[in-house]
């Protein structure tokens, strides 16, 4: 028989609660996934299956800079051992490659020692993608609206007393008293229910924000917008409604394309349907108009009418641009104006609005994709000291 | 509870005297049971007292994970140290511990006795306690955020050291170099050099071979090429600080620390595979238990398709190496004098004497090579293809994967390239390409720890090519 303390061991149960390495270790790389997304914030802002999906799904980013990298052989390139179960055979197919095929380890005996094309990619939901984003922004210009619009009163039944009116009395709740209180006394059942087993609902007021905000998104669709102003154009409407709708009960938005005329037109039409002809952006500014004063009454409404063109206009159209987005901006919290101008040609309507002087008229020209983010950011930044009334 | 770690030590008395019977020699144990979550941290970091770095924790998350999803788990770890730490995960039954305790037993006989492991540091435990310790007050001192990113740099050339085992006498890997370095330049120092203060003249020479002399820019820096790479860096490069070179030098030590465990996976799993199935059928098992460790072991020992199970291959070779000693053919006895029954004898020196390499060179045979089905696949087109059975092809690449522990094998080719001090690596190419995206991500690292351009030699699609980086930009160039 063999007895313990004849051999040199030691077996040891500790408390391992306080080594949190793994986990402090973890959380600094989970940090690193989260800046590295933040790098990529404008790439993603414009990413197409976001933008084309229903804003519901997952998306994944690939996370180049958190990748191990070191001097590594090309797993695809050089021949590797593997095992059968004694009926392999020269010719034999394996496998198709799929990225998953170059996983670490296992293969020709590297178990592990060996990093790989571990494709790091992180998942991220666009909720979070929207978390991300949205922290570094802000709504300008929210004005006061008319109490009465703005907030509902309701009351909401959630506390149970022991005072309170016959009429609200908790039928279910005062027999389980009775029943209790029996109970301890020793004589189970319900019978004998006092004024001590009383209990009553009771509620609370509730004030629900009720507040609206429209998007007048306004677009050239004229023969110069093709596929990728549209595109930018797009990307920039999407995020916009997410991040109204953050701060907003209820955002609608209305689509406006134009040409030469304006008309109201669906979203699907907005985004695809391409026009010939010359362009005069008065007229959209003028239908616009017209929308916000016969249904959205800016003493109920937050209005944000923003306009996307790339820069052509018939240049004695300009001037009454100016003055009917005067006219607009007195109606609306702000008024925002891109541009997408990729190879930075001097545009007629950037001209006439580098002359307006005024807060709330914000503009900003979109030379490549990325910078759908930096517009984003350029109208709805942080201001100083909060947002102005 | 009591009675539980009652019947554990009973059981591992009993389990270390039939080891001893069997003659396995290994370090005093010390077993310490510990949750999932500290056990894949372990994993994690190769050592519980490792330093912090991001790295690990995104190795713990996966590793964590694949343990909560039910995907793999590990029953055990175990550290080459004296004393021998093992960890068993809580939870295990007592046949599964049983199972472990006679797998690290072997392990640790292994660490003790295999010849790669001779030098290795068994107090590593408390260095790299030491060496955590350290790093944590340059973060204190240097910023969080400095440490981090210079440790990713480190990290990224970490496998290039060089963990030959035969050192020269008094060895001083700079005195040597140097050393050598003066001789080549001829006559003059290297003659005079003869009493034991000559090299303290050295001290005054300033970062040697600057001179434009003729016959000094023949003399190469470092005169042959050098493998180890972090120490190059750590020791000739003109931009770190001293903390940088002391991680450096502790991370190499690290390195050299693990590597004779890259060395020998297969021998090591192999080895402790063997001897827990040989200890297990000592014990008096009930049929429940019986059962219960059939199924452990065929899951430890395996064969997977596609994919080689280190611990089947390295009991299968060890198993048929006792074999063919037990029963040599005629053919052995006449010509090599084999004695029959020599097998466990044999067996032994092999544990001793070999690594993976020399291991698979010696003794896996073409009977071996059929009887595991063992192949060779490559990729052609889009589709993963069996390409060659011949035995001998499949021993030599399965050798092939093994050189260097499966890292590329890359020297420093020039530490004073272009004659303006900048780095130039050489990749040993012997038929397996780089990862051009790897090694395009990687140079950055090695630029900032050498501070100045550095490029690298390498083949790609049989032409030599030459890849730079000068801290701006990449320049690819055909050669």
């Amino acid at each position: 028989m063999p007895t313990p303390d004849r051999y040199n061991f030691v077996v040891s149960k500790e408390d391992w609660s306080l080594h949190r390495k793994g986990y402090q270790d973890q959380q600094r790389h989970q940090e690193k996934v989260r800046e590295v997304i933040k790098q990529n914030l404008p790439d993603l802002v414009t990413e197409e299956n976001i933008i084309m999906s229903d804003g519901k799904q997952i998306i994944k980013v690939p996370l180049r800079n958190l990748e191990e990298y070191r001097f590594i052989h090309n797993y695809q390139k050089h021949k590797h051992v593997g095992q059968g179960d004694g009926s392999s055979e020269v010719g034999d197919v394996l496998g198709q490659d799929s990225p998953k095929d170059n996983g670490k380890g296992g293969k020709g005996g590297k178990a592990g020692d060996q990093p790989g094309y571990d494709y790091v990619e992180a998942e991220i939901s666009i909720e979070e993608l929207e978390d991300m984003l949205f922290e570094e922004m802000e709504l300008p210009y929210i004005e006061e609206k008319d109490k009465a619009d703005l907030e509902t009163e309701s009351i909401r039944f959630n506390d149970i007393r022991k005072k309170g009116l016959m009429s609200n009395i908790d039928k279910k709740r005062t027999i389980l008293e009775n029943l209790r209180r029996n109970a301890t006394a020793g004589t189970p059942g319900i019978h004998g229910i006092t004024p001590d087993d009383l209990r009553y609902k009771t509620w609370e007021d509730v004030v629900v924000p009720h507040s609206n905000a429209v998007i007048l998104a306004m677009m050239d669709t004229s023969g110069s917008m093709g596929a990728f102003e549209k595109y930018c154009a797009r990307s920039f409407f999407f995020w916009m409604t997410r991040f109204l709708r953050r701060q907003y009960e209820k955002v609608e938005i209305v689509f406006l394309a134009h040409h030469t005329e304006a008309k109201e037109v669906s979203e699907e039409e907005f985004f695809t349907r391409g026009e010939s002809g010359g362009t005069i952006c008065s007229s959209v500014y003028q239908k616009a108009l017209e929308i916000i004063d016969t249904r959205y009454p800016p003493s109920s409404y937050n209005i944000y009418p923003f306009h996307f063109s790339d820069g052509d206009n018939l240049t004695s159209d300009n001037e009454r641009c100016v003055k009917l987005i005067g006219e607009l901006m007195k109606r609306s919290n702000m008024f925002g104006y891109g541009e997408v101008n990729q190879y930075n040609r001097g545009s007629t309507l950037m001209s006439a609005y580098r002359t307006i002087k005024q807060e709330k008229f914000m503009y900003y020209v979109i030379k490549e994709k990325g910078e759908v983010y930096n517009a984003l950011k350029r109208f709805f930044h942080k201001r100083e000291g909060g947002a102005a009334s | 509870m009591s009675s539980e770690l009652e019947q554990l030590e009973y059981a591992i008395a009993e389990i270390m005297e039939i080891a001893d019977s069997f003659g396995l020699d290994y370090y005093p144990m010390r077993y310490e049971i510990c949750p999932a979550d500290i056990i894949y941290t372990f994993g994690a970091y190769g050592m519980p007292t490792r330093f912090s770095h991001w790295s690990f924790g995104k190795m713990f998350n996966k590793m964590k994970m694949q343990y909560d999803f039910g995907l793999s788990k590990i029953y055990e770890l175990v550290i080459n140290s004296n004393p021998c730490y093992a960890f068993l995960l809580e939870g295990n039954s007592l046949i599964q511990n049983k199972l472990i305790i006679a797998h690290v037993l072997a392990h640790c006989d292994f660490f003790k006795n295999n010849v790669r492991f001779s030098a290795t540091n068994r107090d590593m435990v408390e260095s790299m306690a030491a060496t955590a310790e350290r790093i944590s007050r340059y973060e204190l001192a240097y910023g969080a955020e400095t440490v981090e990113s210079f440790i990713d740099a480190v990290l990224a050339i970490q496998e290039h050291v060089d963990p030959q085992l035969i050192k020269p006498m008094r060895y001083d890997k700079r005195q040597q170099m140097e050393e050598k370095i003066r001789r080549a330049k001829g006559g003059r120092q290297g003659s005079v050099k003869a009493g034991p203060y000559d090299d303290l003249w050295a001290l005054d020479e300033p970062s040697s071979g600057r001179n434009d002399d003729a016959k000094e820019a023949a003399v190469h820096f470092p005169p042959e090429p050098e493998k180890d790479i972090v120490w190059f860096i750590q020791e000739y490069s003109e931009v770190l600080e001293d903390w940088q070179r002391d991680i450096m030098s502790m991370l190499r030590e690290e390195m050299l620390y693990f590597w004779p465990q890259m060395e020998t996976k297969i021998m090591n799993e192999g080895w402790a595979s063997y001897w827990h199935q040989r200890i297990i059928r000592e014990l008096d098992l009930t049929s429940d238990e019986t059962v219960e460790f059939a199924k452990l072991n065929a899951s430890v020992v395996q064969p997977s398709r596609q994919s080689l199970n280190p611990y089947y291959l390295g009991l299968k070779i060890f198993e048929d190496i006792e074999r063919r000693w037990d029963n040599p053919t005629e053919e052995e006895r006449r010509r090599f004098g084999r004695e029959p029954g020599k097998g466990r004898e044999k067996i032994f020196e092999v544990r001793e004497l070999d690594s993976d390499i020399s291991f698979l060179r010696s003794y896996l045979t073409k009977d071996l090579v059929r009887d595991l089905d063992l192949y060779i696949f490559e990729k052609q087109g889009p589709e993963w293809k069996i390409t060659d059975k011949s035995w001998e092809n499949v021993r030599d690449q399965l050798i092939a994967s093994r050189v260097n522990g499966g890292s590329p094998y890359i020297v420093v080719q020039d530490g004073d390239y272009l004659r303006s001090g900048e780095l130039l690596l050489k990749h040993q190419y012997e038929g397996i390409e780089l990862d051009l995206k790897y090694l395009e991500h990687t140079l950055p690292y090695v630029y900032k720890l050498w501070g100045r351009p550095v490029h690298l030699e390498t083949v790609v699609e049989d032409k030599r090519a030459l890849f730079s980086y000068d801290g701006q930009k990449h320049v690819r160039k055909m050669l």
